[in-house]
């Protein structure tokens, strides 16, 4: 039996800093996914929310603020929160209730509000919250990880900051005519070099912003897309949300320490080439089968690290793709056409699911203005607090 | 050090002239964790529920390091005074003989430029922030290797 089940539609608030409630930005995402789809809210069977920690008790139950925002239809609902991989755990609840023949069409929604600058963590003391202890004991920043990553790249591979600063140039580039990107501007390898320094080796133009914005996927059993006359819609091939395994020796946000490797040994993948991983091997294809990707640019340099840990190029040979141009749309693998989280930001529990809209319009070919001509198969990539990632595959 | 110096988080790390961090060993499979634990070990194939103290290697080689150009946000505790400019400072992750990498702020009067993948550090407790309580310590790692860069014209032994 077929694993796969259909993308009937995407959706999307635009990013950026709107000042209004994110209910607002998940309704009006949600009824572009309607309307994509065909499908009347009626329809859904099953609501599955994303949920936002910076909007009190209603972000907490997205799912049924979202379905009480749209008017109460009797859907099934469910919540799901795994830091930046919330929305493909959500896509994930979708999917397996429609593959166990529980649902048939459902609504997976994601949006937030974000605050200016860092994001720090909730008020209170909490001396056993790593969470809190890596800001009272370290000043240790979200940057700050983001740039232990990237010097790492520079003492190791002979990265430098120049390549960083193209990464933001071609992203920049690839988000120019997004209409849901919330920069769209051209920028140069000296405004980037010439930002200040966050965290050394990172620039301000390095690291994205956080933002508002929403995403939605409308997620229908095969049969349902084939009563509805859609007989090849584009399918979800895989949904990877799987854990570290023991010992995880990278230092992950927002740990002080890793795990010890010296009983255990050191494991065969690190953990997010284990999330690429799972996700390949559910779908039965491999990183030459992948036409683009949309992979987590938290930072310039972590999209370098996320290209090798998708196996499209070994270890240390990111910086080399990006110098020959092949991460750029036109290249042998576009990295991040929408323009990724440096055109847009980062609004946490919708983030996981832009990227699946991303694909599925890029292998619809309509992803107007930044195309991957020929797309047949898109991979997604992040990472989140918490041992939490996730990597979807997407094909038609 | 004076006598009104307390750690800034209680038994995380000795203090005295040669401090180390405070590990738990599994007494069943003797994996290390840092920060200290107790109840279940974590190793999954492992049913240990007994755990001994131990201190960690005092030196260990980077990892990777960056520092923290602006003012870190709250629950971060300035340490400079009123009026004064905040001063940057730098940050390692660093590799242990037990295989653990452990994060901690750089010794007082080192940058970024003074440390390299691979370099070694060793362990040094500094004053972290001064409460009513007096100077509250934290572990650092003091670079070994600097010789290659210029030093901050602080005093870096500790």
């Amino acid at each position: 039996m077929s694993n796969d089940v259909a993308v009937l539609g995407v959706g999307m608030h635009p990013w950026g800093k709107w000042g209004k409630n994110f209910v607002t930005y998940g309704v009006h995402a949600a009824r572009a996914a309607l309307a994509d789809a065909g499908i009347p809210w009626t329809d859904v069977d099953l609501i599955v929310g994303g949920e936002t920690v910076r909007n009190g008790y209603g972000g907490y139950v997205a799912g049924a603020t979202f379905a009480q925002a749209l008017g109460w239809n009797g859907a099934s609902v469910a919540t799901s929160y795994a830091a930046c991989a919330t929305g493909a755990q959500a896509l994930d609840t979708a999917r397996a209730r429609i593959l166990a023949g529980l649902c048939e069409v459902a609504l997976v929604v994601g949006a937030d509000t974000t605050p200016k600058g860092f994001l720090a963590p909730n008020a209170g003391e909490r001396w056993d919250d790593p969470d809190w202890l890596r800001f009272r004991l370290l000043g240790m920043t979200n940057p700050a990880y983001f740039a232990l990553y990237a010097r790492r790249r520079m003492d190791l591979y002979g990265a430098t900051q120049a390549d960083f600063a193209q990464v933001k140039v071609k992203n920049a580039k690839h988000g120019l005519h997004n209409p849901n990107a919330r920069y769209r501007k051209e920028v140069s390898a000296h405004d980037v070099l010439s930002s200040a320094v966050v965290s050394d080796p990172l620039h301000l133009l390095d690291i994205c912003a956080t933002s508002d914005g929403a995403a939605a996927v409308i997620l229908t059993s095969v049969d349902y897309a084939r009563r509805h006359g859609i007989a090849a819609p584009v399918k979800v091939k895989a949904v990877s949300t799987v854990t570290p395994t023991f010992p995880n020796t990278v230092m992950d946000m927002p740990n002080l320490s890793t795990d010890s490797s010296a009983v255990a040994g050191v494991p065969a993948r690190t953990f997010k080439e284990s999330i690429a991983h799972a996700a390949y091997e559910e779908a039965g294809i491999g990183p030459e089968d992948v036409s683009l990707a949309e992979v987590y640019d938290l930072s310039t340099a972590l999209e370098l690290d996320w290209i090798e840990d998708l196996g499209l190029c070994k270890r240390g040979e990111a910086e080399t793709l990006l110098r020959a141009g092949d991460t750029t749309i036109g290249g042998r693998i576009p990295v991040n056409p929408s323009g990724g989280l440096a055109c847009f930001g980062e609004a946490v529990p919708a983030q996981a699911l832009a990227q699946v809209c991303e694909v599925t319009w890029q292998l619809r070919g309509q992803a107007d203005g930044r195309q991957v001509e020929g797309a047949r198969v898109g991979v997604t990539a992040n990472q989140g607090l918490f041992g939490h990632g996730s990597s979807v595959i997407l094909a038609v | 050090m004076t006598q009104a110096s307390t750690p800034a988080i209680e038994g995380w790390f000795t203090t005295g002239d040669s401090p180390a961090l405070i590990g738990s060993r599994c007494t069943a499979c003797t994996t290390v964790f840092f920060p200290r634990t107790a109840g279940f070990c974590r190793n999954p194939v492992c049913a240990g529920e007994s755990f001994e103290e131990v201190e960690l290697s005092r030196r260990g080689r980077i990892w990777s390091y960056t520092d923290a150009q602006y003012q870190p946000p709250p629950p971060y505790i300035p340490t400079h005074a009123d009026g004064e400019a905040y001063a940057p400072f730098a940050l390692a992750a660093v590799e242990l003989a037990e295989g653990i990498t452990v994060l901690g702020q750089v010794a007082d009067g080192y940058g970024v430029d003074d440390l390299r993948v691979g370099d070694e550090v060793e362990l040094v407790v500094e004053t972290l922030y001064t409460d009513e309580t007096g100077d509250r310590l934290i572990w650092r790692w003091l670079p070994l290797d600097a010789g290659h860069a210029t030093e901050l014209g602080q005093e870096a032994d500790a």
